[in-house]
């Protein structure tokens, strides 16, 4: 494979496998206080077309990914207080979400399909983007691509080093307990939802502000899904998130630049396009045939819901 | 102030009652919806309600379009009952449409009657085969059945892609991604004179009544509603998760395969890359309203379904997109996992009293 060939699929897995860190490091936020989300593909569709619609009306991406943002954030509540404050079932909650985010982005969106957005340049970073073969590919990046890398640290930081991120795994293991010793629980998990559902808008409106810039209904693909195995994948660790999401990019990528080569293989696209889906099984089933590392790792009242009878 | 208090026993009637709150709910937030986008909300209301019950054609549309969501729904309640989540029926039906146009196109020339029972097996065949996927991986590797089922949608729909834009496009077909139109050997008899409504209501009756055989009648069918209440005492007792699992994905799988051969056989008479309109998440939603009940099961696929023809005609009078109807779906089960906090506690007025 010659250089510059090299640089270009990094670069591209690079920036295939961002909405899935940003999206997936929200989602294990989520899980580690204990709550497990389903809707995150309804929420980075809303994410998705908020930042679209605004960036096409005020001109600014920035503008754009702040409505993504919020509009992850506002879907979330809803989530949130189902399965908080009401205690329903979080597993039919969350499939409600991605069902009702779903068909919202796709009822709001209808207007903008078929509009493209300007791309938004990328942010070179001077002297270390010129090392060769990665330079070009890693520091010649959109600006969300390192907001990835910050709050993949900032998520590492939060959770191991800081004490708000031990309550909140504490919560996650044992929310009982941690209510015992004085913790608002459901504070804290209403926190880490809102926190997902604002990562899930944020990587839906990389996907339509940044990625591919416009608006078709169905573009998330499934990347809300993806991240959720990423999580179960990384066995709710943040660097498994990161190599695992750039893994998946990289497969993302690798069936694009077959599909575009022109190399002359029988084998159809929707064949190749079917690859990433196929790997996320794979994947799964490696991770999961473990059940040590499984039970080990997530988080004890994962799903389960709690609330202090005050 | 309101407060919940926790009710000592859980109440069966607010159960009943609930789905019913989050009709009227979701009914209310669609007068609100029309309404905040300055559109008349009782025309708005005219158009969803009154077309489908207008006359008999409207009504035979209805049972035409919850044909398949009975069908999914039915299924799939067999595996929520016992806590198995195969969220993957819309990928099944798809996979249920591809067996049964195989079936079609195999025999296109065919006049025999062992066409359609033919198209029946392959259907049900190949989506519970789909199904079988997540079940030998959860069962064999533990892997999470509600991803890998989903995962498996994506690959069903690019799979069908492949099929009519590929080995199966009709040659006439004006390169339109479909398949030839199917014999007459291999169509749904229709039920009424001058309406669509085919046979396939008919196969999702039966599946209504095996569904609540099985569940209600059978041994089998109580070890799994015990699995899914009470997973420790099914355990105790012996029960095998591995079984049920099978069981529940299979069932599922069949029973969406059935739906999609149903949509294929019966109003649309071909393979298109847009046969399923959404009817296997669509049919989550059924499942749960319902209660995994049949009969409720039943009620809330017409609920549904007039949904889905609500959707439609907003779109062709009101110029609004049809995904309106997927909002209103989403809502409704918001609604009822929101009402259902009823089942368990009971809403008072005033301060606790210790």
């Amino acid at each position: 494979m010659d250089a510059s060939l090299f640089t270009s699929m990094l670069f591209a897995t690079v920036v295939a496998g961002t909405p899935l860190i940003i999206v997936a490091l929200g989602l294990l936020v989520n899980e580690k206080a204990g709550v497990l989300n389903l809707g995150a593909e309804g929420m980075m569709a809303m994410g998705a077309v908020a930042a679209f619609a605004v960036t096409h009306h005020s001109g600014s991406p920035w503008l754009g990914v702040l409505a993504g943002i919020l509009a992850g954030a506002a879907v979330s509540v809803l989530f949130g207080f189902l399965v908080l404050t009401l205690q329903a079932n979080q597993v039919a909650s969350g499939l409600a979400l991605a069902i009702f985010g779903v068909g919202l982005s796709a009822f709001i969106g209808k207007p903008y399909e078929s509009i493209a957005l300007p791309a938004v340049p990328a942010i070179r970073i001077p002297f270390i983007a010129d090392i060769p073969l990665i330079g070009e590919a890693l520091y010649n990046q959109q600006a969300l691509v390192y907001l990835s890398w910050a709050l993949f640290w900032s998520v590492v930081w939060f959770l191991y080093r800081s004490r708000a991120g031990l309550v909140l795994r504490a919560v996650g293991e044992s929310p009982a307990s941690a209510h015992a010793i004085g913790h608002p629980v459901l504070r804290i998990r209403y926190l880490a939802v809102l926190f997902g559902g604002a990562m899930a808008g944020l990587g839906g409106a990389f996907l339509s502000v940044f990625y591919t810039p416009m608006w078709v209904e169905g573009m998330v693909a499934g990347r809300g899904w993806i991240a959720l195995a990423l999580v179960v994948f990384a066995t709710w660790r943040p660097l498994r998130v990161m190599v695992g999401a750039y893994l998946f990019g990289g497969v993302m990528i690798t069936q694009l630049f077959i599909q575009g080569s022109g190399l002359q293989i029988d084998f159809p696209s929707q064949f190749l396009s079917s690859l990433p889906y196929w790997a996320t099984i794979v994947v799964l089933v490696a991770i999961s045939r473990n059940a040590n590392a499984i039970r080990l790792n997530s988080p004890i009242s994962l799903g389960k819901p709690y609330r202090p009878d005050a | 102030m309101l407060r919940l208090e926790p009710r000592a026993q859980a109440s069966r009637l607010m159960s009943y009652l609930s789905p019913l709150l989050a009709a009227v709910l979701t009914l209310v937030a669609g007068l609100a919806v029309f309404a905040a986008l300055g559109k008349d909300p009782l025309e708005g209301l005219r158009l969803f309600l009154g077309y489908p019950l207008k006359d008999l054609y409207g009504i035979s549309e209805l049972l035409l379009k919850a044909t398949p969501l009975m069908l999914c729904a039915i299924g799939l309640a067999v595996g929520f009952r016992a806590n198995v989540w195969n969220i993957g029926a819309e990928g099944q039906f798809m996979l249920g449409a591809v067996g049964a146009t195989g079936v079609a196109l195999y025999f296109h020339e065919s006049e025999s009657a062992l066409v359609l029972p033919l198209m029946v097996l392959a259907g049900a065949t190949a989506g519970a085969a789909w199904a079988a996927i997540p079940a030998l991986l959860k069962t064999r590797f533990n892997a999470n059945e509600i991803l890998v089922s989903l995962m498996l949608v994506y690959v069903a729909q690019l799979f069908v892609s492949w099929l009519v834009f590929g080995p199966w496009k009709d040659p006439e077909g004006f390169n339109f991604p479909q398949t030839a139109m199917f014999g007459n050997a291999a169509l749904m008899p229709v039920l009424l004179e001058g309406t669509r409504l085919h046979f396939g209501l008919v196969l999702a009756i039966v599946a209504l009544i095996a569904g609540h055989v099985f569940m209600n009648r059978s041994y089998t069918g109580f070890k799994m509603r015990v699995a899914g209440e009470a997973g420790e005492a099914a355990r105790y007792a012996g029960f095998s998760a591995r079984r049920m699992i099978w069981i529940g994905l299979l069932t599922g799988g069949a029973a969406a395969g059935l739906a999609g051969m149903s949509e294929v056989a019966g109003p649309m008479g071909q393979l298109t890359d847009k046969v399923s309109l959404g009817y296997g998440f669509a049919a989550i939603i059924v499942a749960f309203v319902g209660r995994l009940h049949p009969l409720g099961i039943a009620l809330a696929s017409l609920l549904m379904a007039l949904l889905y023809i609500g959707g439609e005609q907003v779109q062709q009078y009101m110029n609004l997109p049809s995904s309106i109807s997927l909002v209103f779906q989403g809502l409704l089960l918001f609604f009822l996992l929101g009402a259902d906090v009823f089942i368990h506690y009971r809403l008072r007025f005033g301060r606790a009293t210790a």
